[in-house]
C-alpha cells in the first residue's frame, strides 16, 4: 500500500494562486486507507474549500487513480465538471496525480497530499515501511528482514556501533533490525548467510525512472 | 614516536590520539594540539565531521598533519561520500602523505547539525575495508587497474559495550574479513566485553586500540549517555565527577586508571579528550605510561 498524508491546507490554499473553481479526484484503494482520498475525504476537502471561497464543481474516487486508462475513464465521464474547474486537485500518491496530469493535456493539476512510502499495514491507520523497493532483494540472506529499508543507514554486514540494549541509533524507541536479523539468523540454522560479506549494493538496479513490460 | 602500523606490527603498546579538526577554515588550535601531543603519541586520529557535525575534512587536516611528520589516521565514514569519492579520497590521501585510513559507517546525519541533508550510505563500512585492499593491490572497485597502488594500513572500529554483543562481535570478524588490521573501540568502561573482543582479535591477528575517554565534569557525561550513540558512563563515574571539587582532574585520574587497567588488556589505547588535548600528556604521566 502507498501511504500519503495530508498537506497543510492553507498552505494548499495557497498553492492554489487564486482558483476559484477545482474538480477533486480521490483514490478508492490505498488513499481511502490513508484517510486522504476516499468519499469522506473528498467531501471534508469540498466544504473546507468551499469555506475559503472555492467551489468543487464536482469530484469523483476512481478505484485505483494510478491506472492510466482507468483515470482517464472516469475523467470523461465527468467531463463537463472538470471542463467547468480551473484546476483538479488529486487526493491521492503522486503516480495517481500523474494519471490525471496525463489525461488532462492543458488543465492544471494539483496534490492535495504527501506520498510518503510503500506500507505495511499494521492495523486500521497504523503504517509501517519495510521494503523500499530498491530492485535487488536482500531478503533471502537477511532471514526475511529487510536492512535495506529498516536500517537508517542501509547497512548490509550487521549492526553499527549505536546500537544499545537492540535499539536502533536513530530511534530509540524502534528495534535495531540487524539484532533481530541475528536473532532470527541463529534460531533458523541460517548463520552461515548471516556471516557471508554481503558486496555492496547495485544500485542500477534503482536507477529512476524504472519501468517494466510484461512480454 | 613510531608510526602506528610499526608500533602496532612490532608488538608494542600503541597510543593514539582523537583530535577533531576545526569548525572553519583556520587550522592554527588544531594544528598547535598536534605539535603538543606529537612526542607521545603513534599517530593522531582525525575524525570525519563526528556527530554528523559539519567541519573541515579529515583528509586536510590529515594531510597537514602528515606535512609536519605526524602519522595521520584518516577516518572516513560513508555517510557522506558515494564509492567514486571515498576511493578518490583514499588515492589523495595516500599521495599526500597519509598512511592510515579508518573505515566508519558515520553517525546518522540527523543527529548533526545539517539534519535536512541526504545521507548517503552507498556503501558500508565493510566495503570500505574490501576497497582500501583493493586500492592498495592496484584495482578499484570496478575492477580497474590504477596508476600507481595505496599503501594504506586499514582500521575500524568496534563496540565491546554493544548490547546484545553477539551481533556486533559477528560484524567484528566480518571487518577482520574484509582486511581490517587494527581497530579502535568506542570509549570502554567495562573490560568484558573487551576481553572477547581482544580474545578474537588475537586469534585472528589484529591488534586493538581501546578507547579512552577524558570525562571533564559529570554534566559532560550524562550529555555523552543520551547523545552519544554507543556510549555509555557508568553511575559511579559520574557520582565521582559529581562530588569532586575538581572534576577535571577527577576525570583525569578515572582516565589514567583506566589506562593502567588495560595495558595488559589490548594493543594499545586511542585517547579522546574532547578538546582538552593538551592534558593527555599528564594523563600519561598519571598512568605510568
Amino acid at each position: 500500500m502507498i501511504i500519503t498524508s495530508r498537506k497543510d491546507f492553507d498552505g494548499l490554499v495557497n498553492t492554489l494562486r487564486g482558483k476559484k473553481k477545482v474538480f477533486l479526484l480521490g483514490c478508492g484503494e490505498c488513499s481511502t486507507q490513508c484517510k486522504t482520498g476516499g468519499e469522506s475525504d473528498l467531501k471534508e476537502m469540498s466544504e473546507r474549500l468551499a469555506g475559503v471561497g472555492i467551489e468543487t464543481t464536482g469530484a469523483v474516487v476512481v478505484e485505483e487513480p494510478c491506472h492510466i486508462p482507468l483515470t482517464k475513464k472516469e475523467l470523461r465521464t465527468n467531463k463537463s465538471a472538470v471542463d467547468d474547474a480551473d484546476a483538479v486537485m488529486v487526493l491521492a500518491c503522486g503516480a495517481g496525480v500523474q494519471s490525471t496530469t496525463e489525461a488532462l493535456p492543458e488543465k492544471p493539476v494539483y496534490s492535495g497530499v504527501d506520498t510518503l512510502f510503500l506500507g505495511n499495514i499494521n492495523r486500521n491507520g497504523d503504517f509501517t515501511e519495510k521494503c523500499s523497493m530498491c530492485g535487488q532483494c536482500e531478503l533471502n540472506s537477511t532471514a526475511g528482514l529487510c536492512p535495506v529499508t529498516r536500517c537508517p543507514k542501509n547497512l548490509l554486514n550487521g549492526p553499527c556501533g549505536g546500537m544499545e540494549d537492540g535499539r536502533c541509533e536513530v530511534d530509540r524507541e524502534a528495534p535495531c533490525i540487524w539484532v533481530e536479523i541475528y536473532r532470527r539468523s541463529e534460531k533458523e540454522g541460517r548463520m552461515d548467510e548471516y556471516m557471508a560479506i554481503s558486496p555492496p549494493k547495485d544500485y542500477s538496479f534503482s536507477l529512476k525512472p524504472s519501468s517494466l513490460k510484461i512480454r | 614516536m613510531k608510526p602506528l602500523r610499526d608500533s602496532l606490527n612490532n608488538g608494542e603498546f600503541a597510543i593514539t590520539a582523537e583530535v577533531a579538526p576545526p569548525k572553519g577554515a583556520d587550522a592554527s588550535a588544531f594544528m598547535e594540539k598536534a605539535r603538543l601531543l606529537k612526542p607521545m603519541v603513534n599517530a593522531i586520529n582525525v575524525t570525519d565531521n563526528q556527530g554528523a557535525v559539519m567541519r573541515m575534512s579529515s583528509l586536510a587536516a590529515c594531510s597537514m598533519l602528515a606535512s609536519e611528520g605526524i602519522d595521520a589516521v584518516f577516518q572516513a565514514t560513508c555517510r557522506d561520500r558515494n564509492r567514486l569519492a571515498l576511493q578518490s579520497d583514499l588515492l589523495g590521501a595516500f599521495s599526500l602523505g597519509i598512511k592510515n585510513v579508518l573505515a566508519l559507517t558515520g553517525d546518522y546525519i540527523t543527529m548533526g547539525d545539517h539534519p535536512s541533508g541526504k545521507a548517503v550510505f552507498d556503501i558500508d563500512s565493510t566495503h570500505l575495508l574490501q576497497t582500501t585492499c583493493l586500492l592498495n593491490q592496484g584495482i578499484d572497485m570496478a575492477d580497474k587497474k590504477l596508476e600507481g597502488n595505496t599503501d594504506l594500513f586499514p582500521g575500524a572500529v568496534v563496540n565491546p559495550a554493544s548490547n546484545p554483543l553477539e551481533p556486533q562481535l559477528m560484524r567484528f570478524e566480518k571487518k577482520i574479513k574484509a582486511g581490517a588490521r587494527f581497530f579502535q573501540t568506542q570509549a570502554v568502561f567495562d573490560t568484558e566485553g573487551l576481553k572477547r573482543v581482544v580474545h578474537i582479535a588475537e586469534k585472528r591477528g589484529v591488534k586493538v586500540l581501546t578507547g579512552v575517554l577524558l570525562l571533564k565534569s559529570a554534566a559532560m557525561a550524562r550529555f555523552m549517555n543520551s547523545n552519544i550513540p554507543g556510549v555509555t558512563v557508568p553511575d559511579r563515574y559520574i557520582e565521582m565527577l559529581d562530588n569532586s571539587l575538581n572534576p577535571l582532574q577527577t576525570g583525569m585520574e578515572i582516565a589514567a586508571s583506566q589506562i593502567d587497567e588495560l595495558r595488559n588488556e589490548c594493543h594499545g589505547i586511542h585517547i579522546m579528550a574532547m578538546g582538552r588535548e593538551e592534558k593527555i600528556i599528564d594523563i600519561m604521566q598519571m598512568s605510568g605510561l
